[in-house]
């Protein structure tokens, strides 16, 4: 039992820090450059992926013990993508009539979510490690704490970027990339630090 | 007849440079950064990619009267999500080296924004040859950009061009192929393009004033 907890907790943190999905697997950039001009959508689109990810984890979880009892594996890119794009849709229903304010504050991100590569990455990656349900709970909670420190992290390092006068080349993009690339190589320290 | 045949010309080049997906759209840059370690593992995700692109554009095109609106983003999911399955198992079959190497990116084409882009933004408006045209098009747009950064990943980390070596390995800049170094060289790349068109555009209002 002890040498188990050890090893969800070992998955946890290389999720979170040693394989950030932002920083080092590329997973989910589109909303990492496209809301993390300020720190409230910041904040808000992490709250929303946390939330996101730990379900669809489990959901596609027990979805692939189905795949493999029909022997159709090779449909998992199929059904993977519309059970995440299906259940975005009811996560957003049932907390627009459940809580309200909670709806409010990520009503906006939800849609957003469906096309990130990062749920349908955690998906796959779950699958194709073995986890148990256990182990893959511990790497969606990893993974998503990882996705949204880096993304608040990146936030705060952008609004700072604003107030200053860069190069008119740099202005924009170019230097957000080179903000990921210290932030990114700053991340780098961790590696090894974990052997799963 | 004439106008017909200069907007399908521009639905072919509009992916070139002008709205390139990735250094002008800054589209689909998940795949982008993360197979660009070096130039053949680019080349081979830029054209499974470019395939996809194709032949979901043509399909959602051929099928746009069909498809009702209210359940479009779905039924194009599945049609790109198809063509995915088809052309990872063609990889595992065929190209197994690859396939191994490029990964979970391979799945992951299926949520590559170029292709959702391009289906809702064009396909679902256009006839099937002028979206097979502007899949080509963008298609290439997506090659040239990631082979680019590929290309430059491999020449500075380990200094080799498609394993051709060019210098000594000692030369090279390990952190180049890290992920750190795919920030960095699109980074630098986009400013790159941004200077240039900020010098043009200058010329532009000098040649004017």
């Amino acid at each position: 039992m002890g040498a188990e907890v050890a090893k969800w907790f070992a998955i946890l943190f290389a999720a979170m820090l040693v394989n950030n999905f932002l920083l080092s697997r590329f997973l989910g950039l589109c909303p990492f450059f496209g809301v993390s001009k300020s720190m409230d959508t910041a904040v808000g689109m992490s709250m929303g992926v946390i939330f996101v990810m730990v379900v669809a984890g489990i959901v596609t979880w027990f979805l692939n013990l189905l795949l493999i009892s029909w022997h159709i594996e090779f449909l998992q890119i199929l059904v993977f993508i519309l059970v995440i794009a299906a259940l975005v849709q009811i996560i957003e229903i049932f907390i627009k009539k459940t809580n309200p304010a909670l709806y409010s504050a990520l009503g906006i991100y939800l849609p957003l979510i469906t096309t990130n590569c990062a749920i349908l990455g955690l998906s796959l990656i779950n699958v194709q490690n073995n986890y148990t349900l256990m182990e893959t709970i511990f790497n969606s909670v990893g993974s998503s704490l990882g996705y949204s420190m880096a993304l608040i992290l990146f936030s705060s390092l952008r609004v700072k970027l604003d107030v200053e006068e860069l190069p008119a080349a740099f202005e924009g993009m170019p230097a957000a990339f080179i903000t990921a690339f210290i932030l990114s190589m700053s991340f780098m320290a961790f590696t090894g630090m974990i052997k799963v | 007849m004439k106008t017909n045949e200069s907007s399908s010309l521009s639905a072919f080049t509009a992916g070139f440079i002008k709205q390139n997906p990735t250094f002008s759209q800054v589209l689909g840059l998940c795949p982008t950064l993360a197979t660009s370690t070096n130039a053949e593992n680019a080349l081979g995700m830029g054209l499974a990619t470019m395939g996809v692109l194709i032949l979901s554009n043509i399909f959602i095109s051929a099928l746009r009267k069909l498809i009702p609106n209210e359940v479009r983003i779905p039924a194009y999911i599945s049609v790109i999500a198809s063509f995915v399955t088809i052309v990872n198992l063609l990889m595992h079959g065929y190209t197994y080296q690859l396939w191994t190497n490029l990964g979970l990116y391979i799945p992951l084409i299926v949520v590559n924004c170029i292709i959702m882009g391009r289906a809702e933004a064009f396909a679902s408006k256009n006839g099937i040859w002028k979206s097979f045209l502007d899949g080509l098009g963008m298609g290439l747009g997506f090659v040239g950009a990631i082979l680019l950064l590929g290309m430059t990943r491999e020449v500075l980390s380990v200094g080799t061009l498609f394993g051709i070596r060019l210098w000594p390995k000692t030369y090279g800049m390990f952190v180049m192929m890290l992920p750190p170094g795919a920030f960095l060289v699109i980074g630098l790349y986009l400013a790159l393009f941004k200077h240039i068109a900020n010098v043009r555009k200058r010329n532009l209002k000098n040649i004017k004033g």
